[in-house]
């Protein structure tokens, strides 16, 4: 397997000279298996230029497989260009989200109106499938095989595994592992605890000893002190995750959108230097490089 | 069981509202960006259509867990406070029971019920050397035992009427009264409902059978059948039935304590009512 990033900023794209080392697109990483079956991570503005560089293998079967719904991770879906071409086959992979009861075809359907895109859903000329995943429950796509755990944000969010050719790739879409919503001093604490180590259990064993660890690390330590509970990891919370799942590779994502390229190297800088020993190798992920394992 | 009236009922309870204190609570928390998380499952925790609403949809077949949460907390840590928010949210949209149905129910009062049984059936458990869990789940069990009921008030009011009439003037049950008059009792139609939603096993039979007097393997339906007569002969409010039943064999040998020495043992019992009046109090 291989694998690219497109997009790698959280929130809204960040284009301009002081990102273009790692990049300004939101959300979206391509993979290829040894078969070269394309499958595609999230749908953010990154999505816009991958499209581009299909446009050399048409017709394509592309299965794109949606963490969540919110804007960074579905914004590039309706310029994702395969979808307005005959004999293109795009499977779009999500949950069905607990307060709406709605599946995974309104992060294509609510883009394409009349107020805010000029093409409806109808005119799409691509066969466009959706599907619905299960926790827990394996998919094939191509030779490989997709594995989908719900991880805390503020909205339905899947990590996914990726296992083929011998190999595996965890990304956690966006995450924040859960804190204990009661004070040390009340009943409920010890109790709440136990449900989140259990999940922390759980979660570990979903990327457990992956090739290819990709998490978001929104935020410094020093950051996250004021954004607790706004569903985004931190650098030490994602190496935290690595060591656990042994992970090989541990990528940080999700890069805070005021963060420039500077920024990025200074904090990077400051990873290696504070991590030594860690038994993985701790890379910033960056838009256009090819990934191979 | 499952006649068209029956499935007309399981259509009807997806648009069931809250309580108006919770209703009143959810919108005010979840307007104010600086809520805790906590206080806010609190609130869910003591609404009986909340934490049935986020238990369904935690339990749902789509997330497939290999066991089924039993509590709103457990629900937190696999799907976030934010979507558990959203979800009382929700269920607060649909507006709240209105204190003045038709079938003269007082809601307030049911409330008040359903909520000291929980509380007691969640002291008994902790009585009987439960894991905290358990506890936990005595006390949701307490909380649904009588959904049925509301849901009965709700949407069949004046079938409804007539079972609370007959059953207060002839001091039937109104299980009883309930058969003749709705054709199914509280009980029944919280375990068809329960069921529907997929809850646990053991919740299920607790709803199903806590009016039972043979005895049960299930320790949690025990706990809810003493607690709701506990609650009754403390007179904590009215869950419409007006016959205490004194503990079966079964039961008085599970807590080793008749009704009327249980009542004596677990004292004064003023600090539960006072707590579940502060959910209900507007």
């Amino acid at each position: 397997m291989k694998f690219k990033f497109w997009g790698v900023r959280g929130s809204i794209p960040t284009p301009g000279p002081t990102t273009v080392k790692y990049g300004g697109n939101t959300t979206c990483i391509e993979i290829r298996t040894n078969d070269n079956d394309l499958i595609i991570l999230d749908a953010g503005t990154g999505i816009h230029a991958l499209a581009q560089n299909l446009l050399r293998e048409m017709p394509v079967q592309a299965h794109i497989f949606i963490t969540h719904t919110h804007w960074d991770h579905i914004q590039g879906l309706p310029f994702f260009i395969p979808i307005f071409i005959p004999n293109n086959q795009i499977t779009i992979y999500g949950g069905i989200d607990p307060v709406t009861n709605e599946t995974i075809n309104r992060a294509l359907s609510v883009q394409l109106q009349y107020s805010y895109f000029p093409i409806r859903e109808a005119q799409l000329n691509a066969r466009i499938e959706y599907a619905t995943v299960n926790p827990g429950v394996p998919v094939k796509a191509g030779s490989a095989t997709i594995t989908p755990i719900v991880l805390s944000h503020p909205v339905l969010n899947f990590g996914y595994r990726i296992d083929c050719d011998g190999q595996s790739i965890f990304f956690t879409g966006d995450y924040e592992p859960q804190l204990n919503i009661y004070d040390p001093e009340d009943d409920e604490y010890v109790e709440f605890q136990s449900f989140i180590d259990a999940k922390w259990d759980e979660v570990v064993l979903a990327m457990k000893d992956v090739d290819a660890l990709i998490v978001d690390s929104s935020y410094t330590n020093e950051e996250y002190l004021s954004k607790q509970g706004w569903g985004h990891g931190t650098y030490d919370s994602g190496i935290k995750l690595a060591i656990a799942a042994n992970a090989k590779k541990l990528f940080f994502t999700h890069h805070e959108p005021t963060r420039n390229d500077t920024s990025l190297d200074a904090i990077y800088q400051g990873l290696l230097q504070n991590n030594p020993e860690t038994g993985c190798e701790l890379l910033l992920a960056r838009e256009g490089i090819d990934i191979s394992l | 069981m499952l006649n068209a009236k029956n499935e007309k009922l399981l259509v009807l309870v997806e648009k069931m509202p809250a309580f108006p204190k919770s209703v009143q609570q959810v919108v005010q928390l979840t307007s104010d960006i600086n809520a805790s998380a906590k206080d806010i499952v609190r609130v869910i925790e003591y609404d009986p259509v909340m934490t049935v609403k986020v238990l369904k949809a935690i339990n749902s077949s789509f997330y497939g867990l290999p066991q089924k949460i039993t509590s709103v907390q457990k629900a937190v840590v696999h799907i976030g406070m934010n979507t558990i928010k959203n979800i009382a949210l929700s269920v607060a949209a649909m507006g709240m029971l209105n204190a003045n149905n038709q079938s003269n129910f007082n809601t307030a009062d049911f409330l008040l019920h359903s909520l000291t049984t929980a509380a007691i059936g969640k002291i008994l458990a902790e009585r009987l050397g439960l894991s905290s869990s358990q506890c936990s789940d005595c006390f949701v069990a307490g909380l649904l035992h009588d959904f049925g009921k509301v849901v009965f008030a709700e949407f069949m009011p004046d079938d409804f009427k007539l079972a609370l009439e007959k059953s207060k003037q002839q001091q039937l049950p109104l299980h009883q009264t309930e058969l003749e008059f709705i054709g199914l009792t509280h009980a029944q139609a919280g375990k068809m409902l329960a069921e529907k939603w997929e809850l646990s096993e053991e919740l299920i039979d607790a709803i199903a059978y806590h009016h039972m007097l043979e005895p049960s393997q299930n320790v949690l339906r025990d706990c809810v059948f003493a607690a709701n007569q506990v609650s009754k002969q403390m007179q904590f409010g009215d869950g419409g039935n007006p016959l205490i039943d004194d503990f079966p064999e079964a039961i008085s040998a599970r807590f080793g304590l008749s009704l009327s020495a249980m009542c004596e043992a677990l004292g004064d019992l003023a600090s539960v009512k006072a707590e579940a009046q502060s959910f209900i109090n507007m």
